[in-house]
């Protein structure tokens, strides 16, 4: 092998000066894995490459390279010499293109003709179309005065597309209280079932447990001051006025707004909704109407049954933990729930309900052209939709404080 | 009463082209797709919109059937204005139009014989026995006899298409649309689709727009033919495809319709 230890710099050992038996045990090694050997000759780097490369282990660093590239003397030739190369895939193509780069930045020469041909043409199809300047976007380091302007500006158009929406809606809705929507009666029906029906086992469960819940950590509260049977006053009060309505909420938002929106997201990558529109078909009044009509419908009755289940769920902890007597239990829950709060209770799940429908809706038809866009629509329906449900019900709250309901 | 203005103006003026495109310029945002785009289709014409991919064409179609806005000029219709037309007015325009999309588009929450059914059952007073029946023929029409209770799910590519077409065709539309009817066919099947489009134009006396670079299919069924260029961003060529292929004076025309094969001095790779 072709090598002086004084000017020749090993891959990926650093060792500078060697000895004669180091030097042997390298040249072994050097059998069995890659390796870039530099060479000069006058004012010719010669970069002699040996042993198998492969993707497998890993990309051979380029700094060597540049760090010969720019000894005094600079070279203005850079040669390649393969014969003792072994197996090759792209990785050496990479370390190549990218040494022929570091090559044209300095305006020194490469001379590629001592690489196998394979491999030159490889070079040349990577060469063949230049680099497009524009082409790189985005990734752009951006200061912190400038994101939170990007954000500004992205709250307020999604706020105003938000706005464009409902105002859309509105008119649908027009149209359809005037008797010339056109949607299908059993798509309504369809719809219906699926956020109603089918939800009930889910909003059971969820709103026995938060009823539970509720009656256990009043308590432990009130069990101290030998109050326990304020149980049952509490936890018919949360659920009805407020808990009832938002867990139904929390629950339809995750299981119907991601629908909606992972339904009209792919309908439109599909581009089954423009199939709609250029029909004649406003997609307003045939997705969305039935859509938001069925979740307004759905939600006070699965709030209605999510009080009573949560009722329950409390009385199971009165009875079961604080031995308080079913009737009692009756009674004192009877008496704490007055029909301001009930009604209220309702009305809040309808405006969730219309919150929710819209949001996924919205979501959807704003979906963007892949498989992973219905993704981010569904997810950006979840979120949007509790955000607005939980800011609605601190309205409600400051709305039926004044009202003194 | 839109239908009649349409009608009237057809005859104020002597024979106004069926389609005309003035001095279209589509955009997205500030980056501008294709401008200067000016062509007419005449009347029962299978007009070809060509290109290589990426060059616009899919968006020219949705800006001829309103999914999309010009961001200057105009599209007209048997000389009425398209793009300055009311809602209304639109609406009517666009029940005229029938489009086939490049997946089919078919609504598939429905069977096929709903899909074809819905345009039906939303614009004219058939009772649904008849919409039914009109359905059927129609799939007949498209080689789909005895697939009306199936789902788009259940059916291959190339059946989607021809679903599709029949959807298209359910309310006899006076202009079809075809979106790459050729993509991801096998060449017998397009070449039967293609046969189809030939078919519809000659009973149905529809005008055809279709939007393909499919070589085989343009110089089958091609009248007129528009080609639109990505580097220029402007339209290069306008006439009978075959006569461009064989007369035109500009490589990059010649190089298009011939695969490159003439024409092509350097390895050229676009997008």
């Amino acid at each position: 092998m072709p090598e002086t230890p004084g000017n020749s710099t090993l891959a990926p050992s650093e060792a500078a000066d060697l000895d004669a038996a180091a030097l042997e045990q390298e040249e072994a090694a050097l059998a069995e894995e890659s390796a870039v050997l530099f060479e000069r000759e006058d004012d010719t780097l010669l970069v002699q490459l040996t042993g198998p490369w492969s993707l497998d282990m890993g990309l051979p660093s380029i700094e060597n390279l540049q760090r010969e590239l720019e000894t005094p003397p600079p070279p203005r030739r850079v040669a390649f010499d393969s014969s003792e190369l072994g197996s090759w895939d792209s990785a050496l193509v990479t370390f190549l293109a990218r040494a022929g780069e570091l090559c044209r930045a300095r305006g020194i020469e490469a001379d590629r003709s001592g690489l196998p041909p394979g491999l030159n043409r490889l070079l040349e199809l990577a060469e063949a179309v230049p680099e497009k300047k524009d082409a790189h976007t985005g990734a752009v380091r951006r200061r912190w005065l400038e994101r939170i302007g990007a954000l500004s500006i992205g709250f307020g158009q999604s706020a105003g597309d938000f706005l464009a929406f409902v105002g859309e809606f509105s008119v649908a809705f027009a149209t359809m209280m005037r008797g010339k929507a056109r949607f299908q009666r059993s798509d309504l029906a369809l719809t219906i079932q699926q956020c109603g029906p089918n939800a009930l086992g889910i909003v059971a469960l969820i709103s026995f447990m938060v009823g539970a819940i509720l009656a256990f950590m009043g308590a432990v509260q009130l069990s101290k001051f030998g109050a326990s049977i304020y149980v049952a006053d509490l936890v018919a009060i949360a659920m009805v006025r407020d808990m009832g309505a938002m867990m139904a909420a929390i629950i339809m938002s995750g299981r119907t707004g991601a629908a909606f929106a992972a339904q009209l997201g792919t309908m439109k990558v599909t581009q089954e909704i423009d199939a709609l529109q250029t029909m004649g078909i406003s997609p307003m009044e045939f997705l969305v109407l039935p859509r938001v009509i069925a979740l307004v419908l759905m939600m006070p009755l699965l709030c209605a049954y999510a009080d009573v289940v949560g009722v329950l769920g409390g009385a199971a902890v009165g009875a079961g933990m604080l031995h308080l007597s079913l009737i009692t239990y009756y009674h004192s829950t009877m008496e704490a729930i007055s029909v301001g709060g009930l009604v209220g209770g309702l009305i809040k799940a309808a405006t969730y309900g219309v919150l929710i429908a819209i949001s996924g809706c919205l979501r959807g038809f704003q979906c963007g052209n892949s498989s992973s866009a219905v993704g981010d629509a569904a997810t950006a329906a979840v979120v949007t939709s509790i955000v607005l449900v939980v800011v609605a019900c601190g309205l409600y709250a400051l709305v039926f404080n004044i009202l003194g309901i | 009463m839109a239908a009649e203005n349409i009608q009237t103006a057809a005859a104020a003026d002597s024979t106004p082209p069926h389609i005309e495109v003035r001095n279209l310029t589509m955009a997205y945002g500030s980056f501008v797709v294709m401008k200067n785009i000016n062509f007419t289709v005449k009347r029962k014409e299978i007009f070809i919109i060509m290109g290589g991919s990426g060059c616009g064409k899919s968006t020219l179609l949705r800006h001829l059937i309103g999914l999309l806005e010009p961001a200057a000029g105009e599209v007209f219709y048997s000389g009425v204005s398209f793009t300055k037309s009311g809602p209304d007015q639109r609406q009517a325009m666009l029940r005229r139009f029938g489009v086939l999309y490049q997946g089919g588009a078919l609504w598939s929450s429905m069977t096929l014989a709903q899909n074809v059914g819905l345009p039906l059952g939303e614009f004219t007073n058939l009772s649904p026995a008849e919409i039914r029946e009109v359905a059927a023929l129609k799939l007949a029409m498209v080689g789909l006899k005895g697939f009306e209770d199936f789902y788009p799910s259940q059916i291959s590519g190339g059946m989607q298409k021809r679903a599709g077409l029949a959807r298209a065709i359910a309310l006899d539309p006076e202009v079809l649309f075809f979106d790459e009817p050729s993509a991801g066919l096998d060449p017998i099947t397009s070449r039967l689709l293609d046969d189809l489009i030939l078919e519809m134009r000659e009973s149905l006396g529809s005008t055809v727009v279709v939007v393909t670079h499919e070589l085989a299919s343009i110089f089958a069924i091609g009248d007129n033919s528009v080609l639109l260029d990505a580097d220029s961003r402007t339209p290069i060529a306008y006439g009978n495809p075959r006569e461009l292929r064989d007369h035109s004076e500009d490589p990059r025309v010649v190089r298009f319709l011939t695969r490159g094969e003439q024409g092509a001095k350097s390895v050229q790779r676009h997008g």
